[in-house]
């Protein structure tokens, strides 16, 4: 119980924090907003490797490994793509 | 164990600060950076300083993966980022659907106290991860036109789903009292499968832009979910940003169509149309024109309007707006693009193409900072947008439309539509603006026309 409500507080903390940072982002950034953003919540890539990587038996093996590829596209697509959004932004500096 | 939580810690902090950045047009790309470098380390220090035993499930994964990434993110056309978007979006959901079974499984076969907390998370982290992942996949196929792009609506949808909301909740609750039972979580990922899949189903092409932004919020949830499971505070702090940050564009999308937060998610768009008889509105009234006209109504024009909607995007009409925005200007016309909120299918589509066309940024004018303009503006050219340009949407207040903040074109001397024809937007309710007395229709492919337009003016 004791870990869980820890567990919240930070869920919560961070949930405003969330709230606070994006508020004011202007219209032509919201694209790259999201596209930045959808890939850090491949952050689940972290869960994945844990569940790959625990060696306890074939099945959770199978599912990490599943897990590992979905997350990792998530992750360096999400990333990979913004970057080339946001270079077509900054030429215009 | 203290240094890999030190490290998550960095790595939270990166993501905050990248996040920050990102909401900056001068900052964006170091935010991109920072929030990757956070990842890095992130994911480096799991590998290489946790409880991994073995890493031959783990490198092929993240060698297929990073090479799917890698292509994908490459070879996309800008046009169709929404729904790439979309599916990035999805492996996320899916990732934490099958996390958290694995640790849930692992927890079962490791015969460990499975606690509420545990059972409960899971539980969730399954619902929204499954919703997630269909979602997002039936949002895909929509917008490659894999499926049809319209809404889909049977009788008693909604009955539908709150039933199916109802089976998922008792299950989650049987996941609770009997948490050695796994197959019950794969019952109620199945079920929540088809809720995603329901739910995106009633949402059509202008919709669009809030459910993408609803599903990328859904997927921080998910990742956040999952961080419960494994009580894992990285998972938790991130996927909570993300949550946050989805929900916001929620928000300023559903503003931007003038519906409340539940008439969006649920597409629940006013079926009642008003009757209007299409002939009674566009009949003798439509004028038609040529480029050669419309060159030198350009041509002579002091400042220029350019509106721009998903129509834009299909003809992928982007470069050849920049040719006749450069050419006009370089003739001493002042151009600038008004860009309604949800123009296009996701939030902020216009600006990508339009920045990946190399126009300025600070040529791309929002809603608000275009409207009071109008009245002071020569030539407004209308490409591919419909809807959010319909004059009814402030007079007719039993249209579907009614409310909702529109370009006011109108306002301006004189407007040229482009358009292939007269078809009704997605609201499926016809447009005045196109049988207005200072509007004139300019038919056709929208990249061909705006070349012509580009040929004509230079041989004024």
């Amino acid at each position: 119980m004791e870990l869980f409500i820890s567990a919240l507080t930070i869920f919560v903390l961070a949930t405003f924090v969330g709230f606070e940072v994006i508020t004011k982002v202007p219209p032509i950034l919201h694209t790259p907003l999201m596209s930045g953003s959808n890939a850090i919540s491949g952050i689940t890539l972290i869960g994945a490797l844990i569940a790959a990587g625990a060696g306890e038996n074939i099945l959770i093996t199978i599912l990490g490994f599943i897990a590992v590829v979905f997350a990792t596209i998530n992750v360096v697509g999400g990333f990979l793509v913004t970057h080339r959004m946001l270079k077509m932004f900054k030429q215009k500096d | 164990m203290n240094y890999i939580n030190t490290a998550y810690l960095v790595a939270s902090a990166l993501f905050i600060i990248g996040l920050r950045d990102l909401s900056h047009p001068r900052t964006a790309m170091r935010g991109n950076i920072l929030g990757a470098t956070g990842m890095l380390i992130a994911v480096l220090v799991t590998l290489f300083a946790g409880r991994i035993i073995g890493y031959a499930a783990i490198l092929p994964g993240i060698v297929i993966g990073t090479v799917i990434g890698i292509i994908m993110a490459q070879k996309i056309p800008m046009t169709a980022i929404p729904q790439l978007v979309a599916l990035f979006n999805g492996f996320g959901g899916g990732a934490s659907v099958l996390v958290a079974g694995a640790a849930f499984a692992e927890a079962v076969v490791l015969q460990a106290q499975i606690t509420k907390q545990l059972a409960i998370a899971t539980a969730i982290s399954g619902l929204i991860g499954a919703v997630t992942f269909w979602g997002s996949l039936l949002a895909f196929a929509k917008l490659q036109g894999i499926t049809t792009e319209k809404a889909v609506r049977f009788p008693g949808q909604s009955l539908v789903n709150i039933i199916l909301g109802v089976i998922i909740l008792l299950i989650g609750a049987l996941i609770v009292i009997y948490p050695d039972e796994l197959w019950i979580y794969w019952i109620l990922v199945a079920l929540s499968s088809i809720l995603g899949i329901m739910l995106v189903l009633p949402i059509g092409g202008a919709d669009m832009p809030v459910i993408i932004a609803l599903l990328n919020s859904y997927s921080g949830l998910a990742a956040a979910a999952t961080g419960f499971v494994l009580s894992n505070n990285i998972l938790i702090v991130s996927g909570a940003l993300v949550g946050a940050s989805g929900l916001i564009l929620t928000k300023i999308m559903c503003k931007a169509m003038n519906r409340s937060f539940a008439n969006c998610i649920f597409g629940q768009q006013n079926a009642a149309a008003t009757e209007t008889k299409v002939d009674d509105i566009y009949t003798g009234r439509v004028k038609s024109s040529t480029a050669e006209e419309v060159a030198i109504m350009l041509d002579t024009a002091r400042r220029v309007v350019i509106t721009p909607g998903y129509g834009m995007a299909v003809a992928h009409a982007q470069h050849a707006v920049k040719v006749l925005a450069t050419l006009l200007q370089s003739r001493g016309v002042e151009v600038e693009f008004g860009i309604h909120p949800v123009a296009g299918r996701m939030p902020g589509h216009m600006n990508v193409l339009l920045a990946e066309a190399e126009i300025p940024y600070e040529k791309l004018k929002t809603m608000d900072e275009i409207n009071p303009t109008f009245e002071q503006t020569d030539v407004v050219l209308v490409i591919g947008a419909n809807d959010v340009v319909n004059p009814v949407a402030r007079t007719e207040p039993r249209s579907p439309l009614a409310g909702m903040p529109i370009l006011n074109v109108d306002k301006a001397r004189s407007v040229v539509v482009i358009k292939r024809s007269l078809s009704p937007g997605f609201a499926g309710i016809p447009n005045p603006l196109f049988a207005a007395g200072n509007t004139v229709m300019l038919y056709g492919d929208g990249r061909q026309v705006v070349l012509d337009l580009v040929a004509a003016i230079g041989e004024l």
